[in-house]
């Protein structure tokens, strides 16, 4: 079997062509887990989207926590013969494969960005050294265990017409000694970087939140509108969400024009952004490595440049 | 509070250079320093112990010379290291069953630090797997950690949420690199560090089977060739030249 398992229902659906394309290839079948409440609708949607089988897993859980959902993932690899286990690649897949993968004393890779079978092996690349490479990674033992992030695969068309089978479980597994004790939304603003086709991205250079304002209005009169940051805008100094995160640990995106503002091009950045189109940086320090990843540069103070670059544009664009 | 850290020594990936002739990142010959993450993880482990008192080893898989990053650790305030040279073609499977080994060994310990990932491999894998074989709780990408005399209180940042979870000890954490802002050690106790011991340990001595379940079977240097057009000041003609090379890139639409 190759089992699919995201909280997110839009990557169980990418996950789940992949796994389609595999098992075809294996000859075997594909089940997609829900955990929690039973949703039929979720499961005639994930069937449409390639599931042979969906297995509701009901459970009286309100909320996730890596130590029960592992339990139970093993469970069902060990009652369903599983060869394959995709799981979504968000911060809660990642340590909920890992911790699979530790507990059944099997292979774990995390973050593929491709996966497939090589010689009859199941095969899967991702990338290494802060984006310097590409790791090409072959499991030696079964079952298989691969986180897969987000837009990676593309969902297959949706076939409502499609037949397969809903099975309902009862959840087994230990209850874990840890609580979640509070849980707190934070805001979103629904931004999508990975889709934007023009970002203009700031970093440290920036002194106030307030200043936010001037890559706003260079964002603006680019028509792409959306703003990207450094590690520390957003995680440190909290001025935006995480959805504007970008790098190694952020949002990795491939926009036409990406303009870096006060941002000194430090490995862990330009591994979010390194497959852009155009790269233009602004940096006050010559020497700033934002420069060799960038075609154009200027070297200057982003207070200055960044009016000026607004105004120049707007009067090309007319 | 008996504390373990793991941490990795780790190639200066910024300087990394890819071969052209072979399509292959140059690996031989770059600088090495402690996996960045993992000095928050020992900085925290610190302020736990000032608080709670206790022992603060540190755990390395790594070749001979990790030693020497080992000492900057220990040189930040921690007790003592422990250091395993690692099997060949090492991968996860392996390399978190020698370090679940090494920790059943280590007598009486509470809690766990990691990294939430190395910077060359960046996986986040190895804390969760080490909790995954020593059936301990976990609580990844924590941002604040609150120590209580029977429990852990941390912050887990998830990006769309943050999650608090509070567990009992023995308990594996993994940190982010908001945490804190590691020490930087003085020159006293840079001096008074190279008296704090560093065992070497073999795998030999450890209760545990060693298998690969991954294996490397390539790896394919990714370089970007940039125009490098830098102008050296914000002049109005460079920001004119700048935006006509845009139009003309086609970016301007
Ligand atoms: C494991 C790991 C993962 C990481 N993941 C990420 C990630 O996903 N994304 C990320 O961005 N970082 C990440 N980092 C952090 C990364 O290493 C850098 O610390 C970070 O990118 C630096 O952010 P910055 O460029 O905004 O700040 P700084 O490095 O402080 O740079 C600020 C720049 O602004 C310039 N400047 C200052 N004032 C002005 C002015 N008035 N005009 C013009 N320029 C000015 C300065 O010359 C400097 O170059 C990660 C680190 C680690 C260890
Ligand atoms: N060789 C190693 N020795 C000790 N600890 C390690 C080693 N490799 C990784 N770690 C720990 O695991 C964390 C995550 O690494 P990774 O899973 O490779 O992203 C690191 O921050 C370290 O705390």
């Amino acid at each position: 079997m190759i089992l699919v398992y995201s909280e997110s229902k839009n990557l169980t659906i990418e996950l789940l062509h992949k796994a389609t394309d595999l098992a075809k290839e294996l000859k075997t079948k594909t089940i997609a887990i829900i955990i929690g409440k039973d949703d039929d609708s979720l499961a005639q949607e994930y069937i449409a989207y390639g599931a042979d089988k969906v297995l509701q897993v009901e459970s009286n859980l309100e909320q996730y926590k890596a130590e029960e959902y592992a339990d139970i993932l093993d469970h069902i690899i060990k009652d369903t013969k599983t060869q394959v286990v995709l799981i979504g690649s968000d911060k809660n897949g990642k340590e909920l494969a890992s911790r699979l993968a530790g507990r059944l004393d099997i292979g774990c890779i995390i973050d593929a960005t491709n996966v497939y079978i090589k010689d009859g092996k199941v095969t899967a690349e991702r990338v290494v050294y802060s984006g310097n490479a590409i790791s090409v990674e072959q499991f030696n033992s079964a079952p298989s265990v691969i986180t897969v992030p987000s837009k990676v695969f593309d969902p297959s068309p949706k076939d409502d017409k499609r037949k397969g089978d809903i099975e309902k479980v009862k959840a087994s597994f230990e209850k874990s000694a840890s609580i979640v004790a509070n849980v707190a939304e934070l805001q979103s603003g629904g931004v999508n970087v990975e889709d934007a086709e023009i970002i203009v991205s700031c970093g440290r250079g920036m002194k106030n939140k307030e200043d936010l304002k001037l890559v706003n209005d260079l964002a603006e009169v680019l028509k792409g509108k959306t703003i990207g940051c450094s590690r520390p805008i957003a995680a440190d100094l909290k001025w935006l969400p995480e959805e504007h995160w970008i790098g190694l640990s952020g949002h990795k995106v491939k926009p036409k024009l990406y303009i870096a503002a006060g941002i000194s091009g430090q490995i862990q950045h330009i591994a979010g952004m390194r497959d852009s189109g155009v790269v233009v940086a602004i940096n006050k320090d010559a020497d700033a490595l934002i420069f060799k990843s960038a075609d154009y540069g200027i070297v200057g103070d982003l207070y200055k440049v960044l009016p000026k670059l607004t105004e120049a544009i707007k009067a090309k664009m007319g | 509070m008996n504390i373990i850290v793991c941490a990795k020594q780790v190639v200066d990936i910024s300087e990394m250079k890819i071969d052209n002739s072979t399509n292959k990142p140059i690996l031989s010959g770059l600088n090495k320093k402690v996996n960045e993450i993992d000095k928050n993880a020992v900085e925290e482990a610190i302020k736990i112990k000032d608080a709670n008192g206790g022992k603060i080893t540190v755990l390395t898989v790594g070749e001979a010379d990790a030693k020497e990053r080992m000492k900057e650790l220990l040189a930040m305030g921690a007790d003592e290291g422990i250091l395993i040279n690692p099997p060949e073609n090492m991968d996860y499977a392996m390399l978190t069953n020698i370090l679940a080994g090494a920790i059943r060994k280590i007598d009486g310990f509470d809690l766990i630090i990691c990294g939430e990932a190395s910077t060359d491999m960046f996986s986040g894998q190895v804390g969760p797997r080490i909790a995954g074989i020593l059936d301990l709780p976990q609580i990844t990408y924590a941002q604040k950690i609150t120590v209580e005399k029977d429990k852990i209180n941390a912050e887990r940042n998830l990006g769309d949420m943050v999650v608090t979870m509070e567990s009992p000890y023995p308990v594996l954490v993994s940190v982010t690199k908001e945490i804190n802002e590691p020490r930087l050690p003085s020159l006293m106790q840079i001096l008074s560090s190279a008296s704090k011991p560093i065992q070497d340990w073999t795998i030999e001595s450890l209760d545990v089977i060693v298998e690969s379940k991954v294996k490397t079977i390539d790896l394919q240097g990714v370089s970007t060739d940039r125009k490098n057009i830098i102008y050296k000041d914000d002049s109005e003609d460079n920001i004119q030249k700048l935006v006509d090379n845009l139009a003309k890139d086609g970016v301007l639409r």
